[in-house]
């Protein structure tokens, strides 16, 4: 059991990558399965922030938003080839991580938070109010991909077997480079910065721009999230900015467990499909997300997968 | 005029901000769930308006109610969570945030409750330069009175004195024989109490649903960044401040209202990132 473990943990990319495949499969219907997937991405995308650095963001929806809004705009305003509007909300969540992240990284622990909030807040307002860009209340309308060719298939977008295994293509490359950047020296400075920011600054790192360099990755992939998002729903949400949203990663992260690779994931997994089951029976889920949150804070503090790892002394050498 | 409307905002942000800080100044918490406080006593009052038919009665029951159940979320909820760090705390509220605003769903619906203003409180008064709204002038002399309450007991009484040794320094006062966990205790309660009364102090002033906490939490938390974390009389300020600032803003440029306390933030975080009325070095 532990050598199987130590093996996923090895390799982690391949070993989800191998996972995520015949995931829809295992899923009530392919539509979770996608959702599954994009807010995975949206929580591993936080957690590279939160859980390595231990910065508590609550304004990540702002990236998720930004990417959403700025792809759909692409597509509906300037018919731009999806492939380029992907990338035009990855830069935009990009700059908006630089800009929320210079002003937000000039303060410490609770005040981070309050002031990633209020940031986030701005953004909201920002596209709430630019109707004539974003459709402000209603939300962006008509984000659809069409048909189009690849070594001479035509690939059926609108087909939501065919959606998963792109968006998956997208989810694959981002969690290889986020693996990457966790197995590099910066990620051994993130983690040090977490465990005691005053030593790793003694060690002659240079804490504020190690903190603003991976608060601007963070919000790139959490605006490819969006991205995606905003092609899989063809339309924008204005939800998809909200404060509420922010706090859907911070409970992924930690009822999968922050600080770990798949964590996130599983904390979006289960976050989703309990969302899925308990709408069945009553509308008030946000209740019962809550209640879960609570007592997994209380009680599992390590969450899901973190606890999995502590219980098979996992933890020490490799956060998997 | 629009300053008037301006002060009358911003005393419900101070209300706000100072509970905020009374709970961070002594239990080292931030309440995520403040705002969802706020919304609790807003549909509180609401409610206990209707089956009274008693202004006062309500404002005096709300707060209570509240309070209580700052109480019982302090001793529950929050205690077994000391000692292990600042952010968990600030997670388990923001969940308790959830589970309030639906709890408030399933009471009251999902349409919220029309807010009602007390009969004696209807109608304008002639203020000099011109006609006023009186609930707004009663929100500010409530308000006033209220931040006088919380500064004399603080600074006046037996209890506020335990309260600030206590933050001051927790194992002398544990050594002299004080009980701190039920002071502790206390101020959780009376920082949602006061939560609970601001809810209901605005509710005339805006639409009662369960999602009026969130904007109203940001501001606040806003006003506490401005002001600086732990200093009550920067909450006060800045609570009035940001409340001028919107409401000047919303007279010249309507459509920038919503974001220029955001702005103000911004600017105030370039300049002093420990906010006005914090110290250097506090922000860790």
């Amino acid at each position: 059991m532990k050598s199987f473990f130590q093996l996923i943990a090895r390799h982690r990319v391949l070993a989800s990558t191998l996972f995520l495949m015949i995931f829809p499969f295992i899923m009530p219907y392919e539509a979770l399965a996608i959702n599954i997937l994009i807010f995975g991405l949206f929580a591993m995308g936080f957690n590279l922030l939160f859980g390595y650095m231990g910065l508590l963001s609550f304004g990540h929806a702002a990236f998720l938003g930004i990417g959403s809004y700025l792809t759909g705009i692409g597509i509906v305003h300037y018919s731009m080839p999806w492939g380029s509007a992907i990338l035009v909300g990855v830069i935009g969540a990009a700059i908006g991580g630089l800009l929320m992240g210079f002003l937000a990284i000039r303060t410490r622990g609770i005040y981070f938070s309050m002031v990633t909030l209020a940031l986030g807040q701005i953004v909201f307002y920002c596209f709430y109010k630019a109707e004539s860009l974003t459709g402000g209340e209603n939300g962006l309308r008509g984000v659809r991909v069409d048909n189009f060719n690849i070594l001479g298939i035509t690939v059926d977008f609108l087909n939501p077997l065919v959606k998963y295994y792109i968006i998956l293509f997208f989810v694959v490359i981002a969690m290889w480079l986020i693996s990457r950047i966790l197995s590099s020296p910066l990620g051994a400075v993130m983690e040090a910065i977490r465990e005691n920011e005053k030593r790793a600054a003694a060690c002659g790192f240079d804490v504020a721009r190690t903190k603003l360099l991976v608060f601007v990755l963070s919000a790139a992939i959490c605006g490819l999230a969006g991205s995606l998002r905003a092609l899989h729903l063809s339309i924008v949400p204005i939800d998809s900015l909200h404060y509420l949203q922010s706090g859907q990663a911070v409970m992924m992260s930690i009822l999968g467990g922050m600080g770990t690779f798949f964590g996130p994931f599983i904390g979006a997994a289960v976050m989703l499909y309990l969302e899925d089951v308990v709408t069945t029976f009553t509308k008030h889920w946000m209740a019962v997300i809550g209640l879960v949150f609570m007592f997994f804070v209380l009680f599992f503090p390590k969450g899901i997968w973190g606890t999995i790892l502590s219980k098979l002394n996992l933890n020490q050498d490799s956060k998997s | 005029m629009q300053l008037l409307t301006g002060i009358a905002l911003g005393s419900i942000y101070a209300l706000l901000a100072l509970g905020l800080c009374l709970i961070f100044g002594m239990l080292n918490v931030v309440n995520f769930a403040h705002g969802a406080f706020f919304m609790v006593g807003a549909f509180m009052g609401v409610y206990f308006l209707g089956v009274t038919g008693n202004f006062w009665f309500s404002l005096i029951l709300t707060p209570l109610a509240t309070g209580v159940l700052g109480l019982l979320t302090e001793r529950f909820l929050v205690r077994p969570l000391y000692g292990r760090g600042i952010d968990y705390p600030l997670l388990l509220t923001f969940g308790l945030s959830y589970v309030l605003i639906e709890a408030m769903r399933v009471t009251f619906g999902i349409e919220g409750l029309p807010s009602v203003t007390p009969d004696g409180l209807k109608g304008t008064l002639d203020v000099g330069i011109g006609f006023f709204p009186k609930y707004r002038l009663f929100l500010i002399a409530a308000t006033a009175v209220i931040i006088f309450a919380v500064w004399f007991f603080i600074q006046k009484t037996r209890y506020g004195l335990i309260i600030k040794a206590g933050a001051a320094d927790q194992d002398i006062v544990k050594v002299l024989g004080i009980d701190i966990a039920k002071v502790w205790l206390m101020v959780f309660g009376l920082g949602c109490a006061i939560a609970g009364l601001s809810g209901i102090l605005a509710s005339p002033t805006r639409s009662v649903n369960p999602e009026m906490g969130i904007p109203i939490l940001a501001e606040s938390f806003v006003v506490t960044v401005v002001g600086g974390m732990g200093s009550p009389v920067g909450a006060v300020v800045a609570g009035l401040l940001v409340g001028v600032v919107y409401s000047m803003t919303s007279l010249f440029f309507p459509d920038l209202a919503e974001l220029s306390i955001f702005v103000l933030m911004a600017v105030v975080l370039l300049i002093r990132p420990q906010g006005l009325f914090g110290k250097a070095g506090a922000m860790g």
